[in-house]
């Protein structure tokens, strides 16, 4: 059982003061083995205390990131599945997910987890899995009008991936969940 | 040398001690009562000593003070073998020596007090008085001392067996008393004898025998009978008598104290004007705040403590009889460092916060009554001052929890304008980061407009000067409290939540270019989210000129230089982002010429001034997705937006991020939702451009030998996919023979260079889009030889 904790768009300080309370009591050091991170922390104070909840921290570029060095994507392997990590303004139109699913067959991978919309999905297709866990903060978009703090939580377990999401709606934490199972005998790549 | 004599004096002492209390034990175990007070005599004898001093004499003490219990014991078996007490009086009246006599008569009087033939009364009385036959200091202090003690479970009291009359209570209280005063005069004789210049010395030696003197105070704190009328009545103006009378310094600092430390808090409360009457009476020379600032704490803390006695006071009207002390004594003592007049009124503010914490006034009054101290001593230079006005400051902070009350306070920001630089800037940040802890919401723009004033400090230069020294991460971080407090600014209304975007913005625009592109796009997003609640209600058709539109908030983005000045100070990047998010939000408002206006001043600010070649992709990878998004232009503001787009693409420095960027502009020409925003051949004229490109790629790459060539594959190959998109979408000028000659292209490309997983996962794609149904027609022309 590896636990990874996917997240991103927290837009701090700019478009938001620090992650929700309850959210902040739930996320506690020594339980989560990776961090996924779709970027748009923005700034360093963030960066550190993700570090501190897990110190494998995986990191790509938002486009208000104060960090010009993360990358502008990402690919990793958890158990059977390889992950791939982008933060989402470079594939358009945004939030397409014809489009995302191209980038998926582009970095050959089973999940593809981006950001950029503020919005929760889980998105099964041909190619395998999308996801987006949203804004951790609920922080203000563009895209979407109407934004709730989000974050996801993955189980991975060799070929089977429990996706939690969590979810804080009028106060309250909402959990919902959604389990994907990678065929053994198909591969990505050759 | 001195006191090597010292030791050796008390050891021959303390030998002689031995020897006489060894016969004097001798005689008590034969019942030899002559002998045992011959030895007894001839051992008190050593107490007559000058030599030693206090410390040493303290020792000798304890050794004979030892030995006389064993004697009080004896004396007291021998009255009951027949020998009277008068009879062991006049016996012990015929020893040589005053000194051995007196505390022969002590002991035997608290013998005779316990066997009630005559009044417990009397005998103190008879005691007290014999004992001033011994005037030198340290003998004297020392005998009453003896008295005190061995008399101290044998005073009279209330429910006593030894009460003789009604009034037993009040005769021992009287003994005691007199006993204290006696000693103090005693004590406070020692200062005078000897050379001045051992001064300090004496001044050390008196130190140690303090507690003797205090010891008294605390016997009367706890006889029985001493109720508030008592103590209120007899004991403290009597006690208070001595200690003003005295004139000494060293006893009026200690007793004082002792005073409150002793006796009980409820006293305190209800004889305040006494207590503190006393204090201008004493020697200019007592440390008054530090006995004003013991009382206080000690009131603090029962007022914490016990809740009944808040009444009380209110009753007694504690504050302002406090208030109005301390404001004597600062106004008494001209030299009073700021450090040490800011802590006395810190002790009153935490008093006051603990006992009247409803009562903002008296808050407030005692930040005036600090300030008033500040004018006179001007702006603090000292750190020991500063810190004990950040203290000053933090106390109600941290007693309210909210800022918002903290506001209220008059005084406040007044206290803060004597602070130093550095100290009003730490002071403004611990202001901003007690909001954020307590996440406390500040609803008014007045409310703002007077916590950025607080905050001054940290939200603007001083006197416009910069501070160079500061550390860049550091001040980054205390910029980034200033960033997350505006999201703390929130009202309900509209109106008001616009007017507090104006006045955060007024404070942010003085901060200086370091700390604008920190601070601006909080205040931009800020407004953005207020633009988006704006929309969602209604128009109000009786809304004045200056009532908050969404166009009004846009105007003030777009044209009041807010984000403008960003680019003034070398932050384009983040100026374009916020330009485009605001042309965002006009385009949601359905404000054309708004919004053609923030994406000229955005394509300006590309133009110009973003110049490094990774920046320009990203800004106009936004640029194009921004676009692609937006629904308000007619057709020529978007053609001229589109073309525009279009062309930085094709001039982007390398040339696969040319290919990249055009192939993405064919989605300008395509929204999926819009029928008629549908181009189809645009889109296609678009990925054709894309494609001349990425030949170019792959000329470059041919006539560079050895040169993998995969980079212009997988060009082709996303350009594949991005033709499959359209053929998806129903762009009917994208057949599957244009898909069938790029495949082709594709394979004939890859026979020189290993396969990519790009291709492979692309195929299957094809494959699964096939098998679907209805989709036969469209993938028809597809077909997908690959090698091996």
């Amino acid at each position: 059982m590896v636990l990874v904790l996917a997240l991103g768009d927290l837009h701090v300080p700019h478009r938001a003061a620090d992650l929700p309370p309850k959210f902040k009591s739930m996320l506690v050091p020594g339980k989560i083995q990776h961090i996924i991170c779709t970027g748009n922390l923005c700034i360093k104070e963030i960066h550190d205390y993700l570090k501190t909840i897990c110190p494998d921290l995986h990191i790509v570029r938002g486009e208000f990131d104060e960090d010009a060095r993360y990358p502008e994507n990402k690919t990793l392997t958890i158990g059977q599945f390889k992950l791939g990590l982008c933060h989402g303004h470079q594939v358009i139109p945004w939030g397409d997910l014809d489009s995302l699913a191209m980038l998926q067959r582009q970095l050959g991978v089973d999940i593809l987890v981006t950001g950029h919309t503020h919005q929760f999905t889980a998105y099964k297709h041909e190619g395998g899995v999308v996801i987006n866990p949203g804004s951790a903060t609920g922080a203000y978009s563009s895209i979407n009008q109407d934004v709730n703090p989000s974050f996801v939580l993955m189980d991975i377990d060799g070929f089977r991936a429990v996706v939690y999401v969590y979810e804080l709606i009028d106060g309250e934490v909402k959990v919902d969940k959604i389990e994907f199972k990678k065929p053994p005998t198909t591969n990505s790549a050759p | 040398m001195i006191a090597d004599d010292d030791e050796k004096w008390l050891a021959a002492a303390i030998a002689a001690v031995k020897q006489h209390a060894f016969y004097m034990q001798r005689a008590i175990d034969s019942n030899n009562l002559k002998d045992a007070l011959k030895f007894s005599a001839q051992m008190l004898s050593e107490l007559r000593t000058s030599k030693l001093s206090p410390h040493k004499y303290y020792e000798l003490y304890i050794r004979v003070f030892n030995e006389l219990g064993t004697l009080e014991i004896f004396f007291k078996e021998e009255t009951g073998r027949g020998c009277s007490i008068a009879e062991l009086y006049e016996l012990v009246q015929h020893a040589g020596n005053i000194l051995p006599r007196l505390y022969l008569l002590c002991t035997i009087g608290s013998v005779y007090i316990k066997s009630k033939d005559v009044t417990a009364t009397d005998i103190l009385k008879d005691l007290v008085e014999m004992c001033r036959a011994v005037q030198h200091p340290l003998r004297g202090l020392f005998l009453r001392s003896y008295l005190a003690q061995v008399t101290r479970d044998k005073l009279p009291s209330i429910g006593s067996d030894l009460e003789g009359d009604g009034d037993a209570h009040m005769n021992a209280l009287e003994f005691v008393l007199q006993n204290f005063t006696e000693m103090n005069k005693l004590w406070v004789r020692m200062q005078h004898q000897g050379p001045s210049r051992e001064k300090d010395k004496r001044e050390k030696e008196r130190n140690e025998l303090r507690d003797l003197v205090g010891k008294n105070l605390h016997v009367l704190s706890q006889l029985e009978g001493v109720d508030l009328g008592i103590y209120r009545d007899t004991v403290l103006p009597r006690i208070l008598e001595q200690v003003v009378n005295c004139k000494d310094e060293l006893a009026q600092c200690y007793l004082m104290d002792c005073i409150i430390q002793v006796f009980p808090d409820d006293f305190h409360l209800q004889t305040l004007d006494v207590l503190l009457g006393a204090c201008p009476q004493l020697q200019p020379s007592v440390d008054i705040k530090t006995v004003l600032s013991g009382l206080m704490e000690r009131l603090s803390n029962y007022a914490a403590s016990s809740v009944e006695a808040l009444p009380n006071f209110l009753q007694v009207e504690a504050f302002s009889k406090l208030n109005y002390a301390i404001g004597k004594v600062v106004e008494a003592q001209v030299d009073l460092p700021a450090a040490a007049s800011v802590t006395l009124y810190l002790f009153l503010l935490k008093f006051t916060l603990h006992v009247y914490s409803d009562r903002l006034d008296y808050v407030d009054e005692v930040l005036g009554s600090c300030v008033t101290q500040l004018s006179a001593t001007g702006k603090l230079c000292d750190d020991k001052a500063a810190k004990q006005i950040v203290a000053f400051l933090s106390a109600p902070l941290e007693k309210y929890n909210n800022v918002v009350t903290i506001l209220k306070l008059t005084n406040y920001p007044r206290v803060m304008e004597y602070l130093d630089h550095e100290t009003n800037k730490a002071m403004a940040i611990i202001i901003v980061q007690s909001v954020l802890k307590n996440n406390t919401h500040i609803a008014t723009a007045d409310e703002v407009d007077a916590l950025f004033e607080l905050a001054k400090g940290l939200i603007k230069d001083f006197d416009g000067k910069v501070d160079y020294e500061i550390d860049e991460e550091d001040f980054q971080e205390e910029q980034n409290l200033v960033a997350r407090l505006v999201h703390k600014l929130y009202s309900d209304d509209p109106e008001e939540m616009s007017k507090i975007i104006f006045t955060v913005r007024k404070h942010i625009l003085a901060g200086g270019p370091k700390r604008l592109p920190l601070t601006i796009p909080p205040l931009v997003f800020s407004a953005l989210k207020l633009i988006r609640r704006l929309r969602g209600g209604d128009e109000n058709p009786f809304g004045d000129d200056a009532s908050a539109t969404p166009k009004r908030i846009l105007q003030l983005l777009s044209e009041a230089s807010t984000v403008e000045v960003l680019s003034d100070v070398s932050a384009p990047d983040l100026a374009l982002r916020l330009y485009l998010q605001c042309a965002q939000a006009a385009n949601d408002c359905e404000l054309e010429t708004v919004t053609y206006e923030f994406f000229t001043k955005a394509y300006l600010l590309y133009e110009e001034e973003i110049s490094d070649s990774k920046a320009q992709v990203t800004a106009l990878r936004l640029i194009i997705g921004t676009l692609q998004r937006m629904r308000v232009f007619n057709v020529e503001n978007r053609d001229t937006l589109t073309h525009k787009a279009t062309g930085y693409s094709a001039r982007l420095l390398r040339k696969p991020d040319q290919c990249r960027a055009v192939y993405e502009c064919s989605h300008l020409f395509w929204a999926d939702e819009c029928e008629n925003l549908k181009d189809g051949e645009r889109v296609v004229l678009c990925l054709k451009r894309a494609q001349r490109i990425a030949d170019a790629v792959q000329q470059m790459a041919n006539a560079s030998r050895g040169t993998s060539s995969t980079g212009s594959v997988a060009l082709y190959v996303e350009l594949l996919n991005k033709y499959l998109y359209f053929l998806e979408k129903g762009n009917p000028q994208v057949t599957g023979d244009t898909i069938q000659s790029l495949a082709e292209l594709i394979r004939s490309e890859t026979k020189k260079v290993e396969s990519e997983p790009f291709i492979n996962s692309t195929m299957r794609y094809i494959e699964f889009q096939r098998q679907q149904d209805g989709m036969d027609e469209k993938y028809e022309k597809i077909k997908m030889e690959w090698f091996e």
